[in-house]
Order: structure tokens, then sequence, then C-alpha cells
């Protein structure tokens, strides 16, 4: 399993990527970590006439607070978003998300970016991005622009990230004072693309939900903001709950699929059964916290 | 074909220049160039843990990276990490506790396994068990590596300062 | 009984049988210095890809290589037409297995494909890279046939027959009855029925098989540097197909990185090798890369089996019936068939019961699938989950406890030697024993306390037992009867250099189970000397004598004893010699940690060194009519039993998720009696990996095509494995019970792990799931599974 030849280029700033970007198109493929985009060479499934190596370009790197929100640069790596601080402290859902991505080794090379940017069906980060309403901020040869996370994610490996463009950084809204965070995804073994899993982030006032955001992964092509079931639960009080009515609303949102093992039923039913955790954690989260 | 890219890195400590293809993977670089084998290829897709090596102090899948973009980074591999003696304990351990039987899966187990008693000095059986998830092991069962990393970490915590 | 006087020899100063030693060859492999076949490098070497068959069934209409030939790097681009002269097909085939019929296989395609993944055109290139490039650009055209992929409707008359000439699907056919099961099942109080599906899966051994053929045409000798179980049958294999003299075929087998009987085959792109390097006159490398592992090592286990247990109202079991049916690729594998999977089946299943009545039917068929042989096993995981379940719904039935029901039907003790309905022959087992300890092991009130008590939650706990037989050692039973030249005796020839240490040569392979150390063990123990003072060589035919290699669990007991006599020997004619040089009796010396002492008060008397020196050197110096023979050859065949039979208990103890159908294995336990454990800590952890290597078909491994013959899941992404965040740690304990047929009295201990824990795993998810209602019998156990049986979806 060897890759097929490519050119290699190694810029160092990103008008060299969108020069090479606007030349080379659909030929061209950014590798940064390269945990998702190798194997896939290897196995000879994806073959670029050129890889465009950006892990020595600045502008992609570094997380940092503009604001109130955290820009995480594309080119951060699992390894680094998992040790931040920052992270912890303003985007909390990332953090519990990021022990669940593969394994120590992959997550020493893995992107934040990459992970966006290949958008398996069942990877966290995608809905992590979604369950925070976060913002990407795109960039090419014309120019910037910023697109929302359910608007950037469009089907299985699917973005509406252009040929000629490059993903940079996401701004993540800084999680405020009286919001919870909950991820949980129900795999078969540790590391592994979940079965179905739950990023969901929720701001309760006076015990009732000032705004929630479930977002679904592994059950569909892509991450699904559940609607019907957000929007029950906003006009509920958080301890008058019913698992049974919620989920109910749930199965308007879910159309899932099938994958090897997994049938769509099952999808459906664990994707129920996450949201129950989720709303048990969110109940005593919020009793904690007052 | 291509155009051959010139690198120049250190492995094991001693610098090497090459002048290579883009597609050749640092596992097979150190491989069939630089004649270290001890870097194995079991699956070429990121799986299985047996081209675990280290580059600028992490570990890594060799056969998920690219020679290239190891230029101007340290690589290290089993063989320097064993002529370190940094592990040499640890690969006791493994040796007495018969923590390997074919051998193959070995020195990407010892790598990992080095990197999280570097971060985690006294990891319970679950966390070894997690943190070697990655890891592919056809013949053991796993239960004498996490007895030998174990045993490791005790050993070290009664020695303290000795590495 | 026995076991005292046979031991003596053991017992000995100096005996390291019954010590955990550690392996000397661990060493170099912890540091990454081991050689595996593809850490080797020949001068000139050319690698070799493979064009293969995107479809499950179809005819080459033609084959364009054109463009290919003009990567720069590719030196030549063969099909089977290229090769017909240099290499002859081959017929999985032996007479024993009677009828058991199949069609010639080809290194490469012949006109048509039965397979998705039959190799159909080779290109061989200056680098495995270019030889890839090359595959990518070879277009051939084929014509698609359909494809038979359900076992079940392979001999219906509408389906294709997949071979024409050979007249319908099947491979193989047996019927085995014994007593009356008619009479039986109608005098039952209790019937239990079920079908059962069991997974196609495969071995993953994490070094993918590789080669390298090297023919030089000056001496027209070809040596093959391979990674596999029995050098010797390769040997013979190559020579055979590739018309070239046996003894000008040499076969080097260094670090083997696990193998697990897939190793032990035939396979197509491997002949191919051989006879492009006879053609080239180079060596020639292939390695097969994880995706072409999938789709061509052997798998194993695909079978469907309806299944029928009578009992009486106090639990007897009475009769036994089962009707299986298996499904294989294309051809029956070569050279070792793929019959012997059923036929272990059939001759294993309710192995430890006492049971009179038992009527068992196979069926192999044939399919457009990867082919299917010998695995880490073999029959033995079907045979052993098929009647475990059915004891443990017997007792469900009847309202006894699992341990109960198995120890009123267990071969009673003093049965022995005990001829089973299938007409297996067992010496000697320890049911009773085994199961007696595993249960103080396992705590069992204190488990079945808590499972009570979380009765009502989410989560179920499970407990399960499997009681089994499992065959090792065999005999020119399994294949030599039937014309395979398989050899089932084995050799070791043992020297005493002058340094005073001892030089093993042993017929014996080592795949990382830990051959090399214990066949040191029981030479050193033989001799007198000390382990570290003990060198083994393996694996290559021109060195080693001509055995079987290991197989069959069979590494132990059968190329233990040519070592231990082997050493014996050698000892006898050191003392010949010391008698000699110190005016004594031989008779009143012995040998202890590399010294010849007095036999009575073990006073040295002089270094195996010196001895060695004046044998060696200084013979002036010896009476005349002595000529030291310092080396020693014996070699061993099982006469007494065909196999020899060893068995275990196994307990798991788990946990259900209910709601998410995920199964977490809370701890596992194994009692095993493999008669004279050589190397404790290496039975132990034979056992422990071939447990683990049986969870995985039970939670997650399967081979999974679609209904036109494609492997969906063939990546290690796909493909899952246990890894070391879900299994448990699991307890061995030992029972002795050593063999008569050997002065070792040891029996094969590699597969029996293997053989036990699916059914294990399944018994333990049922007794978690019975207290719902629910029960699951087609592996793996997803959640999917679990949850549907629940009814929750």
């Amino acid at each position: 399993m060897k890759s097929g030849s490519f050119e290699y280029a190694r810029p160092d700033n990103l008008l060299a990527v969108f020069s090479l970007l606007d030349e080379f198109g659909d030929d061209a493929k950014i590798l940064a970590g390269g945990q998702s985009l190798i194997p896939a060479m290897n196995m000879r499934m994806a073959a670029p006439e050129i890889l465009i190596d950006v892990a020595r370009v600045d502008a992609l790197k570094g997380m940092e607070i503009i604001g109130d929100v955290l820009r995480i640069g594309a080119m951060s790596r699992h390894i680094d978003v998992m040790k931040s601080r920052d992270v912890c402290l303003r985007a909390p859902l990332i953090s519990q998300a990021m022990p669940h991505i593969a394994h120590t080794t992959i997550r020493n090379r893995g992107t934040f970016g990459g992970s966006l940017c290949n958008a398996d069906p069942a990877a966290e980060l995608p809905a992590c991005t979604v369950a925070l309403n976060a913002k990407f901020n795109i960039q090419s040869s014309s120019g910037v622009r910023s697109l929302k996370a359910e608007e950037f994610f469009k089907g299985t490996y699917t973005t509406a990230l252009e040929a000629t463009e490059i993903l940079v950084s996401v701004d993540v809204p800084i999680a405020g004072q009286g919001s919870l965070a909950y991820f949980d995804e129900i795999a078969r073994r540790k590391g592994d693309y979940a079965m179905a899993g739950l990023a969901a982030h929720a701001e309760i006032q006076d015990g009732c939900f000032k705004s929630v955001r479930l977002a679904f992964f592994g059950v569909s092509e892509m991450p699904i903001l559940a609607g019907a079931a957000s929007r029950h639960l906003s006009e509920t009080p958080l301890h008058q709950v019913k698992t049974s009515e919620v989920c109910e609303a749930l199965s308007e949102d879910i159309e899932a699929f099938d994958d090897l093992a997994t049938s769509a039923e099952a999808k459906r039913h664990m994707a129920c059964i996450l949201l129950a955790r989720a709303l048990t954690a969110f109940q005593s989260q919020e009793r904690a916290h007052g | 074909m291509a155009d051959l890219i010139a690198i120049t890195m250190k492995i094991n400590g001693e610098p090497v220049s090459a002048t290579i293809e883009p597609r050749q993977t640092i596992a097979d670089f150190l491989r069939s160039t630089m004649g270290l084998t001890g870097t194995h290829l079991g699956c070429e897709h990121g799986v299985c843990g047996a081209c675990t090596i280290r580059l600028n102090d992490v570990t890594v899948r060799g056969c998920l990276t690219f020679a290239v973009q190891c230029d101007g980074m340290a690589v290290e591999t089993i063989e320097g990490a064993s002529e370190s003696g940094r592990i040499s304990d640890l690969q006791e351990n493994f040796v007495s506790r018969n923590a390997l039987q074919c051998g193959f899966c070995t020195p990407g187990m010892v790598l990992s396994a080095d990197e999280l008693l570097a971060d985690n000095a006294d990891p319970s059986r679950e966390e070894i068990r997690e943190h070697l998830s990655g890891n592919y092991c056809r013949c053991t069962g796993y239960q004498s590596i996490i007895d030998a990393i174990e045993t490791t970490a005790k050993q070290r915590q009664e020695r303290p300062g000795d590495e | 009984m026995n076991k005292i006087l046979t031991q003596a020899f053991l017992d000995r100063p100096n005996s390291y049988v019954g010590r955990s030693v550690i392996r000397s060859n661990a060493k170099r492999l912890v540091q990454g210095r081991g050689t595996y076949v593809d850490d080797i490098n020949l001068p000139r070497t050319v690698h070799l890809a493979f064009c293969r068959s995107p479809y499950a069934h179809a005819e080459i209409v033609s084959i364009n290589k054109e463009e290919a030939e003009t990567v720069p790097g590719v030196l030549r681009i063969v099909t089977m037409e290229d090769i017909k002269d240099y290499c002859t097909p081959w017929v999985g085939v032996l007479d024993h297995l009677k009828g058991l019929k199949s069609a010639p296989q080809w290194p490469l395609a012949n006109g048509k494909v039965f397979w998705q993944g039959e190799p159909v055109a080779a290109v061989i290139a200056t680098s495995r890279a270019i030889a890839e490039d090359a595959v990518d650009l070879i277009d051939v055209d084929f014509k698609e046939l359909p494809a038979v992929t359900n076992m079940m409707t392979a001999l219906e008359k509408e389906t294709p027959v997949i071979h024409p000439e050979l007249g319908d699907n099947l491979c193989f056919e047996r019927d085995i009855e014994s007593g009356d099961v008619k009479a039986a099942f109608e005098e039952a109080d209790c019937i239990v029925e079920e079908t059962l599906h069991f997974n196609r899966h495969t071995g993953v051994s994490l070094e993918p098989r590789s080669i390298i053929c090297d023919y030089n045409p000056a001496d027209e000798m070809l040596t093959l540097y391979m990674s596999v179980q029995c050098p010797h049958m390769s040997k013979n294999l190559f020579a055979k197909h590739l018309g070239l003299d046996e003894n000008k075929v040499r076969v080097i087998c260094k670090d083997v990185g696990g193998s697990f009987g897939i190793k032990l085959h035939t396979y197509s792109d491997e002949m191919t090798a051989g006879a492009l390097s006879v053609m080239l006159g180079r060596p020639v490398k292939f390695v097969a890369d994880r995706l072409e592992s999938f789709t061509t090592d052997v798998h194993a286990r695909d079978h469907e089996l309806k299944a029928r247990a009578a009992f009486s109202s106090n639990g007897d079991l009475l009769a036994l019936k089962i009707d299986d049916v298996t499904g294989i690729g294309p051809y029956s594998v070569y050279p070792r068939t793929s019959g012997i999977e059923a036929n272990q089946v059939l001759n294993l299943t309710g192995g430890p019961y006492r049971h009179k009545n038992y009527k068992a039917n196979t069926k192999v068929v044939f399919q457009n699938k990867n082919v299917m042989c010998q695995y880490r096993g073999v029959g033995q995981p079907i045979a052993v989950a098929v009647a475990e379940h059915l004891i443990d719904e017997g007792a469900r039935k009847l309202g006894m406890d699992p341990l109960g029901i198995r120890k009123k039907n267990f071969i009673p003790s003093d049965a022995y030697p005990y001829t089973a309905p299938s007409g297996a022959i067992y010496e000697r087992q320890s049911h009773q024993q085994c199961l007696d300890k595993l249960v103080e092991m396992v705590d069992y009130e204190a488990l079945r306390q808590e499972q009570i008590e979380m009765s009502g939650g989410p989560i179920l706990r499970g407990i399960g037992f499997v009681s089994l037989v499992e065959l090792t050692n065999p005999s020119p039973a399994f294949y030599g009867v039937g014309g395979a030249k398989i050899a089932s005796q084995d050799g070791c020839t043992i020297r005493l250099d002058p340094t005073g240490g001892i030089t093993c040569s042993t017929s014996v392979t080592e795949q990382g189970q830990g051959t090399e150390t214990i066949i040191a063990q029981i030479a050193a123990s033989a001799v007198g000397v000390n382990i570290g003072d003990v060198r083994i060589i393996t694996g290559d035919t021109d060195v080693v004598p001509y055995g079987g290699g290991t197989w069959a669990s069979r590494g132990a007991g059968i190329g233990g004893e040519a070592a231990l006599q082997a050493g014996k020997e050698l000892r006898k004619n050191i003392l010949k010699v010391a008698g000699a040089i110190l005016q004594a009796d031989p008779g009143s010396l012995d040998i202890e940690k590399g010294l010849i002492v007095d036999f009575a008060t073990r006073k040295e008397r002089m270094p195996l060194s010196e001895l060695g020196r004046i044998a060696y050197f200084r013979s002036d110096i010896l009476p005349e009519n002595i000529q030291p023979e310092l080396i020693a050859t014996k070699h061993f065949v099982s006469r007494s039993y065909p196999f020899a039979f060893t068995n275990a208990a196994h307990a798991c103890h788990l946990e259900v998720d209910t709601d998410t159908g995920l199964v977490k294995i809370l701890k596992y336990w194994v009692v095993e009696d493999c008669g004279t454990v050589i190397n404790p800590q290496l039975v132990a952890e034979q056992t422990r990996g071939g447990v683990v290597q049986g969870i995985g078909p039970a939670l997650y491994e399967e081979c999974l095509y679609t209904d036109d013959g494609q492997l969906i899941n063939g990546s290690m992404a796909d493909y899952l494995l246990p890894m070391a965040a879900e299994m448990p740690d699991i307890i061995v304990g030992h029972v002795e019970t050593p063999t008569e047929t050997t002065e070792l009295g040891a029996k094969g201990v590699g597969e029996a792990g293997t053989a036990g824990a699916p059914g294990t795993i399944m018994n333990a998810i049922n007794d978690a799931l019975h207290q719902r209602g629910a029960k699951v019998v087609h592996m793996p156990f997803t959640p999917d599974k679990i949850l549907r049986a629940l009814g929750k979806i």
C-alpha cells in the first residue's frame, strides 16, 4: 500500500498557499496532520497531483482569545487543543471531546482544521463546532469569508470549502457563565468512530433552557442539529423534562443511516440514550452550580 | 516522476541528508534507506501502531508521515531509544514478564509505553490499557504488557530521580 | 500415579521443567533487532505487486498491460500464460477425507476468477511502489458472472455451479452416527434446539505474509526466506510445483511475526513469487499488504449449525444431533484441505460428555468468497460453543445450575481411556478437577449474588462457563494418512561444544509462543547444563532435522519429547567419555550445571568444558577404544493415540448494558490441563493470547461480504480487533494430567484458549440476557444484535 506519486510544496505563508490552490484546484490537497489523508493516499483512494504541506504556515497556528471568541487555528494539533487551558475553560465541550479522538499517537499529529475539513460523519469535532455555533474562517486569493458550522458540513467527507479555499481558523464563542456542556459517544472500542454521539451545549437561566444545541454525530452523513428536540426542551423547565417526550421529538430530527455493523434503528435508539444522559447531566450540573 | 526533495534530519542523533521522492513515508525511509528495520509495517493506514516512532519528542505513526515532512526534525526509532538506555528498565520488564511473543508489535508498544510513563508516572491499569489501545497485539492478549508497564512505573517510583 | 515414575528424570537436580524461564530470543525483539522476512535485503531483489480481481466471479476477456509495461522501473508483467511452464497447479484433497473434491488451483487466474482478490497478473519492478503504479495501469476486461455467496443455497439446483467439471458446489460431506439418536430424542424429557451462526473471520497476524524467493540458476538452488510454521512442508511444495529437485530447495525461517495457522497454507501469490524467481534468476520479494491480507489470507469458521440436545428430567445428556453447513471459498486449500475444520466440528462437539448417542452431518460448500482453512483452534471454537450453549439451555429448561449439569455429564474419571461417540479416543482428562478448581477461583456464589442485586437495573451481569476438549500432538492420522507430505514426527540434534555448552537443533519452529525456550529447557535438563549455555537452532531446512514444524499445538509434546530423548542420549555419550577420562563407571557419574559430578555425592569431578577440550582436541590421551560421540539425534512420533486430547474449563464475568447493547468483560478465568507444564509463564501467556483471540470473533471480528461477493470491511479501520482497553485480566490455573505415551508427558496448549473463549462469552451474555428473556446466537455479538434481542429496536 504505497501512495502514488505526487509533487510536494511546503509554503510558509498564506499567499503562497493561495497561489498553489489557484493553480491546481481539485488536483491539490492540503496536507495538515495527514492522519486521514495519508491512509487514503496509501490505499490509493486519494491521488492528488500535489500536496501542499501547510505545517509551516504561521497564520494557521495558535489559539487565542479575541473578544468573546476563542479562535483556534486550523493547524492546531489535537494534543495541543487537549492541553490548552483556554480551551478547557472557554470551550469545555471541546475539551470533553478530545480524549475520544483516536489515540495519543494520532492526536500528536492530527489537527483541528484537518478533522473538520475531512468531515467524517462519525467524527467528534464537527459536531462540537455545530453545538457551539462556531464560525469557520475561510480564505482564498479572492478574500475572506465565514460560514456557520451548520453551513460548512454538507455530507459524508463533503464540506462547503471550494477547491481554491483553505480553512484558516474557527471562532468558538466563549462559554458563558450559565452554560453547560455534555459530550458522549457510544463506541465499541476506545478511540473508534462512534456508532452514535452527542455534543450538547446549553444555557440555563432560572431553571429553563435559554438556548440548547444538540449536535448528534455518527448517525447520519453529517452532524445533525436536533431542532425538534431542542424546541421541546426550550418549552419545558429543565427539571420537568420527560425523557420519553423529548425522545419522541428527537425521532423527527434524526434520519439515521446503517453502517457496517449498526443499523439506523440502533443509532436512533442510541441517540435517545445519549439525550437522556445529557439531560441527567444537565440537571445535576445545574443543581451543582445553583 | 515527481520532483525529488532534498531533506536533512537527525535520526537517532545522527545527521542524515537525502534527496527523495515525496511519497516515501518516513517508515519506509527508515527501513529501506537507513536499514533501521526495528520500525515495522503492519497495516500502512495508521491503525495498528507497529510503525510508531518518535518525531521531535512525540510518538507518531511512521506510515502516516512522509519523510519530507520530517525535514529539519529529529527522529528516534526503537534502535535509538534502546541505545539511549532510557527504556532499558521497560525493556527488561517486557522480557521478564513475557510481554511479547512474536515481537512484531513490540517496538511500537515500547515507544508508546515510554511516552505514557513520561506523561503519567503512576498510571492505573485502566489508564495503561487506554493509552495502549492504539497498538494492536495479536499474540499476548495485552495483560502481560500492562503488567510490564505497571511494574516499570512502580519501580521508577521507588527509585526517585533515577531517570 | 505414573506421573512419579515418568517425572523422575525431569525431577533431577538441574531440571528446568516446570520453571518460568525467560525467553532469550525476546531480548533482541524488544530492541527492534529481530529479523523478519521484509527486513532481509538481498542484492538485485525485485518486488512484486498483483493486479487482483475486483469481482467475485468473472471470465477474463482480455488483459492489457501495454501502458503498465512502460512505467520506468517495471521489469516484467506476467499472467498465467507467461508462467505456465514454471508452475503446476495444485489440488487441495486428501484421501482420508472420503469424497472431498476440489478443482485445480493456479498461481495466477487461468481464464476465470473465482473470488474478489484472486491474483490475475503480477508486476515485477524495482520497488513495491513502482509495481503498484503499474498495477493501476493494467486494464483487465472482465465478463462478470453470477456469484455464489449464500452457503445455505449453494447446493440448490438454481445456484450456478462454480466449477462445472466437479458437478456441484459440494466440496465434502461427512456423517457420523453412533448409538440410537432417534430413540434418545423420543425418550427425552427435555429437548433443546438452536440454529447457531458463526461468523467468517481471519487471523490478522501483525506481520503480513512475506516471502523472498532467491533462485540461483548457477547451482539450480532455490532459497526461500519465509514467515511460516512448517519449513519442510513448504520446501516440499515449492520443489514439487516449481519442478525443482527437493534437495535443492532450502527454506529459512528467522523471526516470524505471528502466524496462528494462517501461514501454513499454499498461497497463489507466494507460489507466483517462486516461479518468477526461477524465471528471472534473481531474488523476488513479495510482502502482502494489509488490504491483500484481508482478501486473501485464509478465512475461517463460516458456519451455520442446527443443533439439538436431548436430556432426561434429571439432567443426563442423552443425545446430540448437529447439522452443519460451512461455506468455504472456491477451492479447498492445499495441502491441508478445507474439510478439516468441519471434520473437527463433528469430531469434537460434546467432547467432555458421556452421552452415547450422536448424529452429526456436515456439508462443506464452495462459494465465490475468499478461501477458508485452518486457523487457530480450527473447528474447535465452534464445537465448544455449540455443545456448551445446548448444555446451558438444557440447564435453564430443567431448572439446573450450569455447573451441576456439566458435572453430572462429564466422562467419569475412571472411564479412561475413553472412546467418544464421534470416534475420538481420550487417554485421560480432568474435567471434574478443572471445573472444581475454576469454581474456587471464580468465587461463584458472590458473583451470582451481585447478579441478582443488579438484575433490576440497566446493566445486567452474566457468568458463563465452558468445558472443552482440545486436540493436540497429532499423529500421521491427521494428514499423513491422506497422502500429504506433512511430517508428524520431529527431531532434535544436540551437540556438546568444546566450551561445555550445547547447541540444539530442532525441527519444531518458533512464532513467538516460546518453542525455542522450552526446547532449551528440556535439553538443558536432560543433558545437565545451565540454560544460559544452550543455543537453539531452528527454522532452516538445511540445518535442522527433518520434521513437521509447529502447528496443532505439537511443539512441546512432539518436539519436546525428541529433545528430551536426544538430551538423554547425549548425556549417556558424555558420561561414557567421562568414565574413560576419570577411570570410573559411567553409571556412577552424572552431569549437573555443566559439571561432571559423582552421582551419589554430587561432588564435582570435572567441568564439561574440560571434557570437551579433551574429547575434541586431545583424544590422544583417551583410551584407544574410545570414539567420543558428543552429539545425539532423536526423533519422535506419536504411536499410541492419533491425538493427545487436552481439556480445560473457562469462565467469564461480564456486563451487558441494556441501553447501549455494549458488552464489558469484567474478568476471565481458565483452568487448563495440558499435561506436564514445561514453562508455566509461557503456558499462561499462550492461554491469555488464545482467549483474547477468541473474544475477537465473539464481540468484534467478522469478514463482511455483499451478496455479490465483495468484502466490504477489509481494512483494520473496519475489521474490528480486540484492543487493550476492552480486554480483561485473565486468571490462569493449571492441572497436570501428563500423557503416559511420552516420558515428558507434555500435551499441547496453543489453541485451547481460542477454542474456549467464543462459547464462554456467548454463555455469559446469554446468562445475562436470560434475565430479560432474551438470547443471542449469532456472532459477533454487536450492540445492534443485543438491542434487537432485548426488543429495544
